[in-house]
């Protein structure tokens, strides 16, 4: 269960973006997590990732504090594809720096072999979003905080990176902490949800 | 060529230039030691066909002695260019390790660059007691700030590329992370940088030569000849420091549009 | 007002060190925009909706294939023309933000896009006072730089640049991405304005959903060719009244409608014929 306890964090002081947030993600579970832009989604997200360090407040998992080097249990996945990929690596080094997933896992992600030996800008945004998503899926992570992943995607691809990602995560029981403004999103995909506004979350349902 | 292309200009001037150093290395076998000869009976000869582009004052052949001179020149533009790229590229590293690095290595490339060139150039020859060593130490230590600057600039921006950041989180070390994403990506700008450097380098030893701060008179660099050459300018004897100046000139512009066009392409 | 005649582009791509390739980007593209229309035009990434607007604005990358013709109120325009009407007649809001000068406060910004359609100074900052009070820019905003100001209010920024610029035809670049919902919607309102003024906009846009409500026109691209153009009332219900394989999936994928597509592995299928058709 990752756990984040009384999380505070301010930019400069005075500035107060986040005002003890608490917040639960169990193994299995899918919270969604919407709010204006500013409002501090991104950085909650980066917190519980380990990628910023909170002012007050501390992070756990099962109990215990994050690791600090070494493969991270919770991944974060940003909303551009484009910037989360060394430009010069070709796709196939890239989907396998952490780990090489299966052909059944690419093709379970619509990842098509002969993209792996193209370099990332030959591919398109959904496609990218894809490799990214999957790289992030190494044995050993067991959350996922997914940052926007499919605001700059169609609806088609949105909905097939979706299909694909759940029925991993069914799979391997991974919590994911979907964040977005689209609510509509959330409603289908998270029975969580919550409502950053003024360094507070409130839980939210369908209107 | 109303479509341009870019890759193919940078091929065709890389093939034009490397020609060119290719000539002029062969041509220092073929020389021998003809830049060194003296002929006594034709002292201060005006180009000719049997005098190409002339003798000087003791008679030597001025097209051996500016081919002489263009090899030697690019040695040392070569070397410090080298060493410069070396300099720059070790201490824009150094200055990613910690902020009160940083502000040293920025506080030493302002200082650098804030005075002036030349003047420092003379110095560090000076005080190293001139010489070929002493050229290159001084153009390199003389140069490097500049290309420090970008190389810093680029590599601060880069480690918070989330690309970088997400290396990181799955588990890469600090040396994977350095020298898979880091260095690779400054590669070009390293290549650029030195070619950039390299007109820079033996312009600059050219005209410490020149002021006699740098290579002896006994060796035939270009400096040295456009030195000797302003001694004999009064008396019309204007091939002595047209044709080394034109090589000079030739080389540095050659080089200059090497980068320029790689610059573009990479 | 403007059409597009069997519009092509190709660009070139480097498939190793030497070898140049031209890959087709826009295939024979025919559309008609007329005044007082926004007219969408929707599809995902890479399907060549901002080369469109590069190439309507005479904004393409030099080494650039184009065929085909475009008109502009009956009479060709090609690139001199373009060259002449940009900025004064045919208005760009670009995608990215750092359109904006970095040195120019705001108001003055706005004032030299009106200045550049010919007004004298004075009015052209009578006309910059106005259109920046009517876009809800306060105070602050006015005497901000670019870099002093929200992603909404840069948009708006620019909607205002085009708005003094007193141009014809406006094309919008994803007016909406990086804009929470509050924001997209003053920005999305701002566009339908333009054209109830009688001018045409053009919005390019990946968000089918958030270009309806404004739209009176969709036309959906994908990889390069026009899949299909509808009125924006089509889309309702189940999409039924959609001629195209390909847009009714569009529409049945979004969220608030089935949020799937009905006999998935049919419908990529169907979608393939159609491209391989067209």
């Amino acid at each position: 269960m990752l756990e984040a306890r009384e999380l505070s964090f301010q930019f400069s002081p005075g500035v107060s973006l986040l005002q003890a947030v608490s917040l639960t993600l169990s193994a299995g579970q899918w919270v969604g997590l919407s709010g204006d832009s500013g409002a501090g989604k991104s950085t909650l997200g980066k917190l519980l990732a380990g990628y910023v360090t909170p002012q007050a407040g501390h992070i756990s998992l099962d109990g215990e504090a994050l690791p600090s080097r070494g493969l991270q249990p919770v991944q974060w996945l940003p909303q551009s594809p484009e910037l989360a990929v060394n430009p010069r690596w070709r796709v196939g080094k890239i989907l396998r720096e952490a780990w090489a997933p299966s052909n059944a896992q690419c093709q379970a992600f619509g990842i098509q072999p002969g993209w792996l030996s193209r370099f990332p800008h030959a591919l398109s945004g959904g496609e990218l979003q894809r490799v990214c998503v999957l790289r992030a899926l190494a044995p050993g992570v067991r959350f996922l905080i997914a940052d926007e992943i499919s605001t700059m995607l169609d609806p088609i691809t949105q909905l097939e990176l979706w299909q694909a990602l759940k029925q991993e995560a069914e799979k391997r029981q991974l919590g994911v902490l979907v964040i977005s403004h689209d609510t509509a999103l959330l409603e289908r995909l998270c029975p969580q949800r919550y409502h950053l506004h003024d360094g507070q979350l409130t839980s939210w349902s369908a209107e | 060529m109303s479509e341009a292309q870019p890759r193919l200009r940078a091929a065709l001037s890389l093939g034009v230039t490397t020609l060119l150093v290719l000539g002029l290395v062969a041509s220092q076998w073929l020389l021998g030691d003809s830049a060194q000869q003296m002929q006594f009976d034709a002292r201060l000869a005006p180009p000719s066909l049997n005098h190409w582009l002339g003798t000087d004052a003791l008679g030597r052949e001025l097209w051996a002695r500016t081919l002489a001179g263009l090899a030697l020149s690019f040695w040392v533009g070569c070397l410090a260019a080298l060493l410069s790229t070396l300099i720059a590229l070790s201490l824009a590293a150094l200055a990613t390790l910690s902020p009160r690095l940083d502000a040293l290595v920025s506080l030493v490339i302002d200082t650098l660059l804030s005075v002036p060139h030349l003047i420092l150039l003379m110095l560090i020859a000076f005080a190293l007691g001139g010489g070929t060593q002493a050229v290159i130490i001084a153009v390199a230590i003389t140069h490097w700030p500049r290309l420090a600057r970008v190389l810093r600039a680029e590599l601060l921006q880069l480690r918070q590329a989330p690309y970088v950041l997400i290396s990181q989180a799955l588990g890469k070390s600090r040396w994977f992370v350095l020298h898979a994403h880091l260095l690779p990506h400054l590669i070009p700008h390293c290549l650029v940088g030195a070619l950039l450097l390299f007109p820079h380098a033996i312009l600059h030893e050219a005209a410490l030569t020149f002021l006699g701060f740098g290579l002896s008179p006994s060796q035939p660099a270009i400096g040295v000849l456009l030195a000797e050459a302003m001694r004999y300018l009064s008396g019309g004897y204007w091939w002595l420091g047209v044709f080394p100046g034109l090589a000079l000139l030739m080389m540095v512009l050659s080089f200059e549009r090497l980068s320029n066009h790689l610059r573009r392409a990479l | 007002m403007l059409t597009i005649d069997q519009l092509s582009l190709q660009l070139p791509v480097y498939a190793s060190w030497w070898k140049r390739e031209w890959t087709t980007c826009l295939d024979k593209l025919s559309l008609h925009f007329s005044a007082g229309e926004v007219h969408a035009v929707v599809g995902a990434s890479g399907a060549g909706k901002s080369l469109l607007a590069y190439a309507m604005m005479g904004l393409l990358p030099t080494p650039a294939r184009l065929n085909g013709q475009l008109y502009y109120q009956g009479s060709p325009l090609d690139r001199p023309r373009q060259r002449q009407l940009r900025g004064r007649e045919l208005a760009l809001i670009p995608q990215s933000l750092n359109a904006l000068d970095p040195l120019v406060r705001t108001q003055r910004q706005v004032a030299w896009a009106a200045q550049r359609s010919g007004q004298p100074s004075k009015s052209a900052r009578h006309a910059a006072q106005l259109a920046l009070d009517h876009y809800q820019l306060d105070a602050r905003a006015q005497q901000a730089y670019a870099h002093e100001l929200s992603g909404g209010m840069a948009r708006r920024v620019l909607t205002a640049m085009a708005h003094v610029s007193q141009a014809q035809l406006v094309i919008a670049d994803e007016p909406s991405v990086g804009l929470d919902p509050h924001q997209r919607q003053r920005v999305l309102a701002a566009l339908r304005e333009l054209a109830d003024q009688g001018k045409t906009v053009i919005l390019i846009t990946h968000d089918l959903r958030h270009a309806l409500p404004i739209a009176d026109r969709v036309t959906i691209m994908r990889h390069g060719k026009q899949v299909e153009t509808a009125a924006a009332s089509a889309f309702q219900g189940n999409g039924d009244s959609l001629t195209a394989v390909y847009s009714q999936a569009l529409w049945q994928a979004l969220p608030d409608n089935s949020f799937s597509i009905r006999g998935t592995r049919k419908a990529q299928q169907d979608i393939q014929k159609e491209a391989n058709v067209a």
